[in-house]
């Protein structure tokens, strides 16, 4: 189908072309021309852009699909077009079959692009291996232990030299086991007021410098998954300088909220790993800012009934993929970064981690395409989410930036 | 009665009070005043009356009948209580008799502490306008006001007692 | 800013913490309390403030202590007392917190009394009645996690000024496990607003919490230091149950090193008070010689703790 977006301001970081009143031309589902149309171009179907950014498709690298027809539609609704799934299902992706049928399942779907991460061991017990080559073939693009420490560092070590053999990326959250499992909140004011049991950030520091150790080691390709602190992205920073093959994300909330966001005990607010100081959030923004670490949602869908509990007892985690774009547009107003930067950090910069070629309009590229009004506000009402998970604190507020349109390899699923 | 008429002097009314009761004093009664007007003036009966024993301090706080629209009123004092209710004639004493719920509060509260041989009301004023069976014994004053005037009675920082209107 | 324990008009309606209430009303309640007192010692100890009314106890956490002490404040204010062990019923058949909630609001209850293991559940609870339309239903906690426990705290408060009158020229040394003590934080916040000058905290590192200063208390590790010239010393419980890790090696080197002894109480000032809130581990945080001696007052506490639920529940059940 050809498909003729029109005039839109084209922002595509990879390639820096941010350009008004601009068209896309797509021809079997690939970006066939940009400004002008190809030779004999006749649009089949024509989107009008005009008012709107038109960029690459999102690339979220988390997000949970717990109700996967529901999820897929969320994340097109959000501008979404690739979503990395973590292995934290139920039950864990620990085996070949289970990856085949999600990759299956999110294609009869047709909506986002889903590549799985398979579970590094099994079960994500920390003990045994999983099959990682078996798991690689039936689609899994990296392997993970969701937020599952490993607790066993010499199964740490075997578990990233067997992935290193294979080059395949291990994407793994740096959060000791013993400092974290009794607490629900960063150990910090906050806590220390309200009586919550509280995680330091040692125990974030301690994992990096393990898992940094071990990188050094094995020369395992590792991704950092949701920093939290300052004091976790200095010690990332010195391991990237060093040439280790280490990358970091960092998830939207914890770059626009803090400790204090949890108030009088909003379970909203509880998050794994914990929402921790102001200098902890200036950090992560100004890693986020110089382009050290992408932005990725963090999706977690929370039945109502598991986050309306007391804070230690509520499900951590918000729901991410409908309030990315937004949130995102919303931070970058704060950091004084401009829209095509931002943008980079949620499509671009997340292909590049999974070495995907996605994330950009360059010609010949896949029609993974979000086209979106940077105006439009709209109230994020429970009504208004799409997602199982209408857990958010950011119920009742006002949006900035609204998608009108996603495409995914050239048709339009949203 | 208008704000620019001039009110009574309430120490003389204190005075005719008192003589209304001196002819009672053979049943040995004892004042109990209720916060804060009544219980100056029990005060001033018992100096005037020249009775040895101290009066009691009634605060019908808990006891009132509007605790649903009104709450808890945020001063209340404790209510005091020296002697033994039980088989005395009590004199119950208030600045301002009006619809009569104060004083059935009062009342209330003074059996919770056992059974009077009897309880009389002494006021200085009664402006009428009854809501419950309640009648004073002894009054000093009787007048009219409109619903939207309020009489209280003030202690200046010499312990003299004087009236006050004004509009509620 | 929005204070989820105070109505439109500044006035409490659900007593949650003594955190961030303004200091007429702590003052208020204390006032309140001593008209409460002379109740409590009349023959007739009740009077018929609460009449029709119901108050339902809902501990989610065992206390049979405090539980009695509400259930005889309710019904001395002539309230319905309703006792509720919920871990006996039907949380430990799965429903939650606010489904049980739910089911009570359509048993015409008053007020809820609540004592729950996690940090918050009574601000749930208050919220969650403010949004089914149930603002009328007034929630006092009894004591929620390690957060706050006010009634507590405002009774602690009570005995001071009783026995002391005057809070601005005071030093107040809480002793203990104040990590997970809700008792410590509400004493804190109520001693702080009512304008206690120098509130210290005595304890070995891995009972205090961190950031103590940012709450305007003076941190001291040595006993002896911290103790002198107070004039008020609160002793907290060492609470085996809350503690789950090696925070301390042994009572005995708790007790030689934090244990307040008579040779202890003598640095503080000589007329200094001594307060616990029970139940008190004689020989772990305190001598007998100085439980049972001349400047305890922990069994006044207990007493005064009744007047003060009732006026907190008279206060709130009115607004």
């Amino acid at each position: 189908m050809n498909i003729l977006i029109e005039q839109g301001r084209v922002i595509d970081p990879k390639n820096a072309v941010d350009r008004e009143n601009t068209s896309i031309f797509i021809v079997d589902g690939k970006i066939a021309g940009l400004g002008a149309a190809p030779a004999g171009f006749v649009a089949e179907q024509t989107l009008d852009a005009r008012g709107c950014v038109v960029c690459p498709g999102l690339i979220d690298l988390g997000a949970r699909l717990n109700s996967i027809e529901a999820e897929l539609a969320a994340a097109v609704a959000g501008g979404v077009t690739t979503v990395v799934v973590p292995p934290d299902a139920d039950p864990p992706l620990d085996e070949p079959e289970l990856a085949d049928r999600l990759v299956h399942r999110g294609e009869e779907i047709g909506k986002a692009r889903v590549l799985p991460l398979g579970a590094l061991t099994l079960g994500l017990k920390g003990e045994r291996l999983s099959e990682l080559a078996g798991l690689r073939k039936a689609g899994c693009i990296g392997f993970s232990q969701a937020k599952v420490p490993v607790v066993d560092t010499e199964a740490l070590l075997r578990a990233m030299e067997y992935a290193a053999t294979f080059d395949f990326p291990v994407f793994l959250h740096p959060q000791d086991y013993w400092l974290s499992r009794n607490g629900i909140a960063h150990g910090g004011e906050m806590a220390s007021r309200l009586g919550l049991a509280g995680i330091p950030v040692a125990a974030e520091t301690i994992a990096i410098a393990t898992i940094v150790q071990l990188v050094r080691d094995t020369g395992c390709r590792v991704h950092l998954t949701r920093l939290s602190s300052a004091a976790g992205v200095h010690l990332v920073e010195q391991a990237m300088n060093e040439g280790l093959p280490i990358s970091f994300d960092v998830g939207i909330h914890h770059l626009l909220l803090t400790e204090n966001d949890i108030g009088f005990f909003n379970p909203h607010a509880r998050f794994c790993p914990p929402l921790r100081t102001q200098h902890d959030r200036d950090g992560l923004s100004q890693a986020v800012v110089r382009g050290l670490a992408a932005i990725c949602s963090d999706h977690t869908p929370v039945a109502a009934d598991d986050k309306l509990l007391p804070f230690g007892e509520a499900k951590p985690g918000a729901t991410g993929l409908e309030v990315l774009l937004p949130l995102t547009l919303n931070w970058a107003e704060s950091a004084g970064v401009s829209l095509s930067d931002a943008l980079a950090r949620i499509t671009c910069a997340p292909a590049a981690i999974l070495g995907l070629a996605s994330g950009s309009l360059a010609i010949g590229a896949a029609a993974d395409i979000c086209i979106f009004d940077p105006e439009e506000s709209w109230p994020l009402t429970v009504d208004a989410i799409r997602s199982r998970g209408k857990n958010s604190p950011w119920l009742g507020y006002m949006m900035n930036g609204r998608v009108k349109r996603t495409l995914v390899g050239g048709k339009v699923v949203f | 009665m208008s704000l620019t008429d001039s009110l009574p002097d309430a120490e003389a009314q204190c005075r005719q009070l008192a003589e209304l009761i001196r002819p009672k004093l053979a049943k040995n009664p004892a004042l109990v005043g209720i916060y804060s007007g009544g219980a100056w003036v029990a005060e001033r009966l018992r100096c005037l009356l020249g009775l040895s024993e101290d009066i009691g301090l009634i605060d019908v706080s808990f006891y009132r009948d509007d605790f649903a629209e009104k709450g808890l009123h945020p001063q209340c004092k404790p209510t005091l209580i020296p002697f033994d209710v039980e088989g005395r004639h009590i004199i119950l004493v208030d600045d301002v008799l009006y619809t009569g719920r104060t004083t059935r509060a009062a009342i209330n509260e003074l059996f919770d502490y056992g059974r009077p041989a009897a309880i009389e009301l002494a006021v200085l004023a009664d402006r009428g306008e009854r809501e419950l069976p309640v009648a004073p014994s002894y009054e000093a004053w009787t007048l009219q006001l409109d619903a939207g005037q309020r009489l209280a009675l003030d202690r200046n920082d010499h312990g003299q007692l004087a009236w006050r209107l004004e509009n509620a | 800013m929005h204070n989820p324990q105070l109505n439109s008009h500044g006035e409490l309606t659900h007593l949650l913490s003594t955190e961030g209430l303004p200091q007429a009303i702590l003052t208020q309640i204390l006032d309140t309390a001593e008209s409460f007192m002379e109740v409590s010692s009349r023959e007739v100890k009740k009077v018929p403030l609460l009449r029709g009314k119901s108050v339902f106890n809902l501990f989610f956490e065992n206390s049979t202590r405090t539980r009695t002490t509400f259930e005889i404040a309710a019904k001395r204010l002539s309230a319905d007392v309703i006792n509720l062990d919920i871990n006996k019923s039907s949380a430990s058949k799965g429903e939650t917190l606010l489904d049980t909630i739910d089911n009570l609001c359509a048993m015409d209850a008053n007020l809820f009394v609540v004592r729950h293991a996690s940090s918050g559940a009574p601000y749930l609870i208050a919220e969650h009645l403010q949004r089914i339309g149930r603002g009328d239903i007034h929630v006092v906690n009894a004591g929620d996690g390690r957060h706050a426990h006010p009634t507590q705290g405002l009774l602690d408060m009570y005995t001071i000024r009783h026995y002391k009158k005057d809070f601005t020229q005071l030093r107040v040394a809480i002793v203990g496990d104040i990590l997970h003590s809700r008792v410590a934080r509400s004493d804190i916040h109520a001693l702080t607003t009512l304008g206690v000058p120098e509130v210290r905290a005595i304890g070995p590192e891995t009972l205090l919490p961190k950031h103590l200063d940012k709450l305007g208390v003076h941190v001291f590790h040595d006993m002896a230091a911290g103790l002198k010239d107070v004039d008020v010393v609160i002793m907290l419980r060492l609470q085996n149950e809350r503690m789950n890790g090696a925070l301390l090696p042994s009572a005995g080197e708790y007790f030689r090193h934090y244990g307040l002894t008579p040779q202890m109480l003598a640095l503080a000032k000589p007329d200094a008070i001594v307060m616990h809130p029970g139940p008190m581990n004689r020989g772990v945080e305190i001598h007998s010689a100085v439980a049972d001696g001349p400047q305890a007052v922990i069994l006044s506490q207990v007493t005064f703790g009744i007047a003060v639920r009732m006026a907190v529940m008279s206060i709130v059940a009115g607004n």
